[in-house]
């Protein structure tokens, strides 16, 4: 689903690559947690999958494609193919969880009456229904964090990115999170997920892709956080 | 694409920024208006040398009794042979072709017929009026400066007069104008694109929640940019509309209720509302194309897709 070939990433300003010279493969449906010190990487190499950077040297193919190749327009395509979530929400204030669940659909051009259908599906899914006309300050961080997933999922995504997603959350709300993104996962949704919280990776014995300082330093099928503990 | 959406983004994009829009509007309309207004000037002028141009003449005027004290008249009144000298030499030049004799008893009557409502003409006679000849000229343009030259000076000639002079002056004042409305119209096109650079680059950051997240999830980069485009289309829409209102407004106040009864000109030496209407269409695609392009390439630059 993901594969990287020996991609660097070099920031203009930085003498470091970010990335330095990274090949991995992650498979359909598989569940991959993103460890490493801030300044490993973790970050640069999302943003490559999403294109929102292109690698300076080696390529990324996403769902088999190689998307430097991608002609710039085709690019909202990709992305229409990938969920993200993040560590800060990104919700939108001014809308409620059902508008901002619905807003991801309607600017992708879907017809009403699918947004109408899948929009309140998906808020169930998260654990949301009866909240659907509240806004988003209204929300614990937890149940913000739930309308994001739901955001990022109803477009049915065969990918789903969380760039550090339980960051703001307490140890037990960051539970009920993991929760749903397993239960994404096991929709057949490809999920990778970078986090600082060891307890999330050492319960979940998934698979753990370790980088460190721009090299990948581990990867281990059913890992945890660090050796070093 | 929802076509619904993106007008009601650009709506609440315009009605967020609206301080900013309107001074752009405003600062288009002007900015077209003098663009305008140059351009009409122009056609003005053009009107004018078509019109006039033909039936520009070289007139002499012939020496009267009264003239004596004259420099050009030191003997009164011009003599028959010098009257039909004259007549003879004009219909010789090659650049005349057409040589009309004016007495004085025509002088009068054409006089009489100007002046009829007035007292003036009552106290005239066909004396104290001169006679003259009109030369139609071939080529008007190139050719006054050799029959004037030729007839100054000449025994019986009291003055060479020549239409051209006062029309280069009044071409000259509206040639001025005309730089002056370009040179403003300029200076305001200027002010325009800083000021639809700075109203895009707000709408840009205001809505930058909303167009990260579109990014995300996929919109499309037309998608997204298009509510900011028509923002600028709107302001250049608008500023076209007020510039057009005030074009009309312009041409019926100044052109038909001013000039026109003021100057005794022919009324085909006036611009006509097929004009201002052309006017009007060229000034509203300029403010359409600037406010456009200028706010495309704001966009780039301030709106990553």
């Amino acid at each position: 689903m993901i594969r990287l070939d020996d991609v660097t990433k070099l920031y203009p300003s930085q003498g470091r690559p970010a990335l330095d010279h990274v090949s991995l493969e992650i498979d359909k449906a598989e569940f991959v947690f993103l460890v490493g010190a801030s300044g490993s990487g973790k970050s640069t190499l999302l943003r490559l999958i999403l294109r929102e950077e292109r690698a300076t040297d080696g390529q990324v193919y996403v769902a088999g494609k190689d998307i430097a190749r991608l002609s710039n327009w085709k690019v909202p395509q990709l992305r229409r193919q990938i969920g993200t979530v993040f560590q800060d929400f990104r919700l939108l204030p001014n809308k409620t969880v059902l508008e901002n669940v619905a807003f991801a659909l309607e600017v992708t051009g879907r017809p009403s009456h699918l947004v109408a259908k899948v929009v309140p599906e998906v808020i169930e899914l998260v654990g949301l229904a009866g909240k659907e006309d509240r806004y988003p300050g209204e929300l614990s961080g937890g149940e913000q964090q739930r309308v994001a997933v739901a955001r990022a999922f109803v477009n049915r995504p065969s990918i789903l990115i969380a760039d550090e997603p339980t960051g703001n959350l307490d140890p037990h709300t960051s539970v009920g999170i993991m929760k749903l993104l397993d239960r994404i996962n096991r929709t057949g949704t490809t999920v990778v997920m970078a986090t600082h919280d060891a307890d999330i990776v050492d319960q979940m014995r998934r698979r753990v892709i370790e980088l460190e300082l721009g090299h990948l330093v581990r990867d281990q099928a059913r890992g945890v956080y660090g050796y070093a503990r | 694409m929802r076509i619904s959406l993106v007008l009601s983004e650009a709506a609440t994009g315009l009605r967020r920024n609206l301080t900013m829009t309107v001074a752009a509007v405003l600062v288009i309309s002007i900015a077209l208006a003098l663009l305008g207004t140059a351009n009409l000037i122009r056609q003005q002028i053009n009107e004018m040398q078509k019109f006039w141009l033909g039936k520009v003449e070289v007139s002499l005027f012939l020496c009267r009794d009264i003239d004596s004290d004259r420099a050009t008249c030191p003997d009164g009144a011009v003599t028959d042979a010098q009257r039909i000298q004259i007549q003879q030499d004009l219909q010789e030049l090659p650049q005349v072709s057409e040589v009309f004799y004016e007495s004085k008893q025509d002088a009068f009557e054409r006089f009489q017929e100007q002046f009829a409502s007035s007292e003036i003409a009552d106290n005239i006679s066909a004396d104290d009026l001169q006679e003259s000849f009109r030369a139609k000229l071939a080529d008007p343009e190139n050719d006054y400066n050799e029959v004037a030259s030729a007839f100054e000076g000449r025994p019986g000639v009291e003055n060479v007069v020549d239409m051209r002079s006062f029309f280069d002056t009044v071409f000259n004042v509206l040639n001025g104008f005309q730089v002056g409305a370009l040179g403003v119209a300029f200076v305001a096109l200027i002010a325009t694109v800083l000021l639809i650079v700075v109203v895009i680059r707000v709408a840009a950051f205001s809505r930058r929640r909303e167009t990260s997240i579109m990014r995300l999830v996929g919109a499309s980069n037309l998608y997204i940019q298009l509510p900011f485009l028509l923002e600028g289309a709107f302001a250049g829409l608008v500023g076209g509309l007020l510039a057009c209102g005030a074009l009309i407004v312009g041409k019926y106040l100044l052109i038909d209720r001013l000039f026109r009864e003021s100057f005794a000109f022919n009324e085909a030496s006036w611009i006509d509302w097929g004009h201002v209407l052309t006017t009007c269409g060229i000034v509203m695609a300029i403010g359409l194309l600037v406010s456009i392009v200028v706010s495309y390439l704001t966009l780039l630059k301030y709106l990553r897709v």
